[in-house]
């Protein structure tokens, strides 16, 4: 049994600094006992010769210099594991709250894992549908990417990360996939919306979820996504599965941190997050992925809410230096009753480029996708310009490009939160719309695809004048 | 073997102080703890030193050991470094997974060099000859694509004792050994250099020629010279990596090094994947025979981020000291910037602008120092290049940020990334009015030589173009596109040319990844033509809405996928402009 001291000399914020430690090290796990019995648990941040500085996942509510009773335990923090973690709901801390017995662990994991070997990593590419257009046309996802949504609050992201969720598949592949559910400080409709879109899909029985709300406790959400990715890994890297990691609310996750960092009296960075942000971010972000030799793959979807909708605020703007592209949602698009609110011009797949094409969605994808993204954006350019100056102002090749972005946004980026589009009804509304261009101004696509594509639609639409 | 001199008493995060190491050095490797983590010593005070360790700490507390090596951080130079991929203190990421799995977990050694393998190499220096540094013993073929030159190390100076027959040897084997004032040296195959200490050369020269790269608006427009620095800051999502790996792939030099510091874990598997399956455009060969990866991602340790790029660069002299032009790419250099700042905070040191330390400016100076064109060392007085070009990702995407500013302060390059071009897809998302290169006036009879007479000329009107256009704009942005003349609509037209069927350069598309300077010239050509032919057809009254719709146009902006062995296509749309033309003029004549 450790020892227990009783030397607890300063509480501070989220913090506690305990003396006269014989032998502490970084990064252990403390268990802190109250004056009433009741026990929070720690992580030691800092070792200086017999003092430990200690943050405490549940905060310091509670404890007072003379009756907390501090054990080090010689280890980091640790997830219990097994197969039957499938189905099962945790809070923030790993600990069960559905009322089931606890896990009778195969292994126990430390939550902070270790970095995977860029060596042994395997690219990403295989093309998830998720029948979203505006994702599988345009920003392609793949497996094992992570692929971030950038909201902002009131945006619809639960619904768009639901939608993903339930309509997934990898085409023409039979695989055992799990999901994981990490919520961090988001409130309780939030979660449930997600819980009840897994009871209706089915997915419940392969999810996993840990979840930390709005009332638990702040620190702890430091811990949380930890728990889940260990979950992941396991679930991904043992047992086989593609397993698909839902993480809400990073900017409650990023606030935790700025808290520690504060009450440490560190050197603020930008907006007081701390300096290592980023760092600490990748630490998280970059146990996606897929490893050679192993069937298995981690795809994390995570979703940040953006503070004043400012992607240059450091929560997007380090998730983005850290992640494969995000998906970007558009307030002005939500007013106008579009859904899914995605401005693609913004969001980006990184990984599309080796997820897409002949025998992975279809041969003339690249081109469409590059001369979709060309004429919505000239079409956006002139529509602010009309909106300055009146249509009179622009050229009638550049009114042609104001109507493209408008059917643009109605007929390919909304549908229904039930609609689950191919990415060949996809691709052919993409190529649709294009007919509404001058075929000289198709200049992003390849003749021969052309030939083969355009004069599909260009009967049915009329209006594309062949020069 | 090493004996234990001190004791922890302090650990946070990568930060580690240790009472009592006799001697402490700045800069000396030690082992830290009972799992013997690697660290280096960045601060001495007292009784005390500062390590830096390279490897996470969890689990490592005050009382475990210390163990010095009173040795520099230092790297292995000798064959078998290329097609390697090391992490941030050149352990070899390969052979780490053979031994010990997928994940890098603590305390793991593996020399960088395989011990094993054996060289064949035929010494051509003779007992009793003078030597100095840099002078060659013999050759190595490392891959079929580089000899990989054995050199005398910088600091030995004296007389041949001892040369070892032709035959194959491993790394550690004594080939050569020199009586020096300081006694008789043996020199191996392999030689070790402190990472942080330049290695030697005899003479810095002026840059003269192109790094050609094949990416059009870098070799046109903003080129960087062999032996010269560019910087490229952009926000996320811009296109700093793929302009770094594209460059990686097309620039002939003879050697790249590609440092991954503190980035992604899948773009380095990207290289790994894709370069052994890439010919080199000159020589046919797979681009890995030329290609040494650093690979310290963003989820590795911190420490050792910051020693990456010195590693890197280290091995990168190395070859240069053999006398081949080697490029080195650093993506990025903020996360290098960031890693000094979380040590220097640590260290409790006074920060300066956003957290950064005071020495940041010098330290980003005397990495792209180590940059030039050089006389090397060694009897044969030989030129050689090292070019560095670093990605800066400065937050938000502000040019005023401190990493950013102090990095502009050193390099001859600059290629700004704009959000918004990007986001209009517009790759490389290079921005044409902020960007420059101090370079462009040094390599005109470069450029005349190699792309054409009037390449100068041409490029001069095509940036002034581009400059009007953004003027004009600015006009239409004001009162509308009817207050421009049609002669000014032609300047946006031709502009528009410019940017879309110049600049654009998709690095997907195989057909379009590359470009020769033959090919950029001849499409810059027909653009050229087109717009000569244009204003020429309005002053003599052909409509502008009839120029505008000529369908040749189309073929002028599909030139770029013409393939590099057709060339020729170029004279076809050529003809076809001037006759598109004539027509228009005799219609115009014939009423
Ligand atoms: N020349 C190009 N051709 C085609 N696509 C490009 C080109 N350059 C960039 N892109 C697109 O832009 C995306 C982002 O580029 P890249 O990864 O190089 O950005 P970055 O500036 O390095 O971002 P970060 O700072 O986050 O690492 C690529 O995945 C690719 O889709
Ligand atoms: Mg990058």
């Amino acid at each position: 049994m450790a020892k227990e001291y009783i030397t607890t000399r300063e509480i501070a914020g989220p913090l506690i600094i305990v003396d006269q430690v014989e032998k502490a090290t970084y990064n252990e796990i403390v268990e802190i006992k109250l004056g009433d019995g009741s026990i929070k648990r720690g992580q030691v941040l800092e070792v200086d010769h017999d003092r430990a500085l200690v943050q405490v996942f549940e905060g310091t509510s509670g404890l007072n210099l003379g009756d907390t009773k501090v054990r080090f335990l010689g280890r980091g923090v640790e997830l219990g594991v097994a197969s039957s973690i499938l189905g099962r709901v945790f809070d923030g801390s790993g600990r069960p709250i559905d009322g089931l017995p606890p896990i009778v662990p195969d292994s126990k994991l430390d939550i902070n894992g270790s970095p995977l070997n860029p060596y042994a990593r395997d690219y990403p590419s295989e093309f998830i549908q998720t029948g979203i257009s505006s994702i599988d046309g345009l920003n392609t996802l793949v497996r094992g990417q992570k692929l971030p949504i950038f909201s902002g609050s009131g945006l619809p992201h639960e619904k768009i990360a639901a939608q993903i969720a339930r309509q997934a598949k990898v085409l023409g592949a039979q695989e055992k996939f799990a999901v994981i559910f990490v919520a961090m400080g988001i409130n309780f409709e939030e979660a449930n919306y997600f819980i009840q879109s897994f009871k209706e899909s089915g997915a419940i029985e392969r999810s996993v979820m840990f979840l930390n709300l709005g009332g638990d406790p702040v620190i702890e959400r430091i811990a949380t996504p930890r728990f889940g990715l260990t979950a992941a890994e396991y679930l991904a890297f043992e047992l086989g599965m593609q397993v698909l990691v839902i993480m809400t609310d990073m900017t409650n996750y990023c606030e935790a941190l700025r808290e520690i960092s504060a009450a440490r009296k560190e050197v603020p960075g930008r907006r007081g997050y701390p300096g290592y942000m980023y760092t600490d971010l990748a630490t998280i972000y970059e146990r996606a992925g897929r490893i050679k030799g192993k069937s298995g793959s981690i795809t994390q979807i995570p979703i940040l809410t953006m503070p004043e909708d400012d992607k240059t605020h450091p929560i997007p703007d380090l998730t983005g230096y850290i992640t494969e592209g995000q998906i970007f949602l558009s307030r002005t698009l939500n007013q106008q009753g579009i859904y899914p609110p995605i401005d693609v011009m913004p969001s980006l797949s990184r990984l599309k480029d080796k997820g897409i094409g002949k025998g992975k969605t279809r041969e003339d994808h690249a081109d469409v996708l590059n001369q979709l993204f060309a004429a919505y954006a000239r079409g956006r350019e002139s529509r602010e310009l009309a909106t300055v100056l009146g249509e009179s102002a622009l050229t009638p090749s550049d009114l042609l490009f104001v109507k493209f972005a408008d059917e643009f946004e109605d007929k390919f980026v909304r549908q229904d939160i039930l609609e689950d589009r191919t990415i060949e009804q996809t691709l052919d509304i993409g190529w649709k719309l294009l007919a509404i261009l001058p075929i000289e101004e198709l200049k992003r696509i390849r003749p021969q695809f052309i030939d083969k594509y355009l004069k599909l639609f260009i009967k049915k639409e009329g209006g594309v004048s062949a020069s | 073997m090493n004996e234990q001199s001190g004791v922890i008493v302090k650990v946070s995060g990568p930060l580690v102080v240790a009472h009592g190491i006799p001697d402490a050095r700045m800069y000396e490797m030690v082992y830290v703890g009972n799992k013997r983590l690697f660290g280096e010593i960045i601060e001495i005070k007292r009784d005390n030193a500062s390590i830096q360790v390279y490897e996470d700490t969890s689990g490592i507390g005050p009382g475990e050991p210390v163990f010095s090596t009173g040795m520099p951080l230092s790297v292995e130079l000798g064959p078998g470094l290329i097609g390697s991929i090391y992490d941030g203190i050149q352990r070899p990421l390969d052979v780490l997974r053979g031994k010990y799995g997928n994940f890098v977990t603590r305390g793991l050694f593996e020399t960088a060099l395989r011990r094993d393998k054996k060289w064949m190499i035929t010494p051509l220096l003779k007992v009793g000859e003078e030597v100095q540094g840099g002078d060659i013993i013999g050759e190595v073929e490392e891959t079929p694509l580089i000899k990989h030159k054995i050199l005398i190390p910088p600091d030995i100076k004296g007389t041949v004792s001892f040369v070892a027959k032709s035959g194959e040897y491993t790394v550690d084997e004594v080939v050569l050994k020199v009586k020096t004032s300081y006694g008789e040296q043996g020199i191996r195959l392999y030689q070790k250099w402190p990472v942080r200490i330049p290695r030697p050369v005899n003479e810095r020269i002026a840059p003269d020629k192109l790094l050609i790269t094949g990416q059009r608006v870098i070799d046109a427009f903003f080129p960087i010279a062999k032996g010269g620095t560019a910087c490229i800051p952009g926000p996320f999502g811009s296109g700093k990596t793929v302009v770094q790996h594209q460059l990686s792939k097309w620039a002939d030099a003879d050697i790249i090094v590609f440092i991954g510091c503190g980035e992604r874990g899948n773009e380095m598997t990207d290289v790994l994947m894709e370069f052994p399956e890439l010919k080199d455009p000159r020589t046919g060969r797979p681009l890995m025979e030329r290609t040494i990866l650093i690979a310290n991602t963003s989820n590795m340790p911190v420490a050792a981020r910051e020693a990456s790029v010195f590693t890197g660069i280290t091995i990168a002299e190395y070859y240069r000291d053999m006398g081949y032009s080697v490029a080195l790419m650093a993506d990025s250099t903020s996360r290098w910037a960031e890693a000094m700042r979380e040590m220097s905070g640590r260290l409790e040191e006074m920060p300066g602008e956003e957290g950064y330390p005071a020495y940041l400016a010098s330290r980003v100076a005397s990495f792209y120092e180590r940059a030039g064109r050089v006389i090397i060392l060694g009897r044969e007085n030989k030129e050689a290049t090292l070019s560095v070009i670093g990605a800066v990702s400065p937050p938000g995407g502000d040019l005023s940020d401190p990493v950013v500013q102090a990095t502009l302060r050193t390099v001859r390059v600059f290629w700004s990334l704009d959000a918004s071009l990007a986001y209009a897809r517009h790759f490389p998302a290079i921005q044409w009015l902020r960007s420059y290169s101090l370079y462009a006036d040094f390599l005109s009879d470069f450029y005349k030589e190699n792309m054409g007479e009037d390449w100068v000329d041409i490029r001069t009107k095509a940036m002034g173009i581009l400059r009007k256009e953004s003027e004009l704009q600015e006009m239409v942005r004001l009162v509308g596109i009817d207050a421009l003349s049609s002669s000014d609509r032609i300047v946006m037209e031709t502009a528009r040319s410019i940017r879309e069927d110049f600049l654009q350069q998709n690095a997907f598309l195989p057909e379009d990844t590359y470009s020769s300077l033959k090919k950029q010239y001849r499409m810059m050509k027909l653009i050229d033509l087109f717009d000569i032919l244009a204003h020429d057809g309005l002053k003599n009254g052909v409509e502008l809405e009839e120029i505008l719709s000529l369908p040749v146009r189309v073929e002028i902006s599909r030139a770029k996928v013409i393939p590099e062995d057709n060339l020729e296509e170029f004279n076809k749309i050529e003809v076809n402009i001037r006759n598109s033309f004539k027509r228009l003029l005799k219609e115009v004549k014939n009423g």
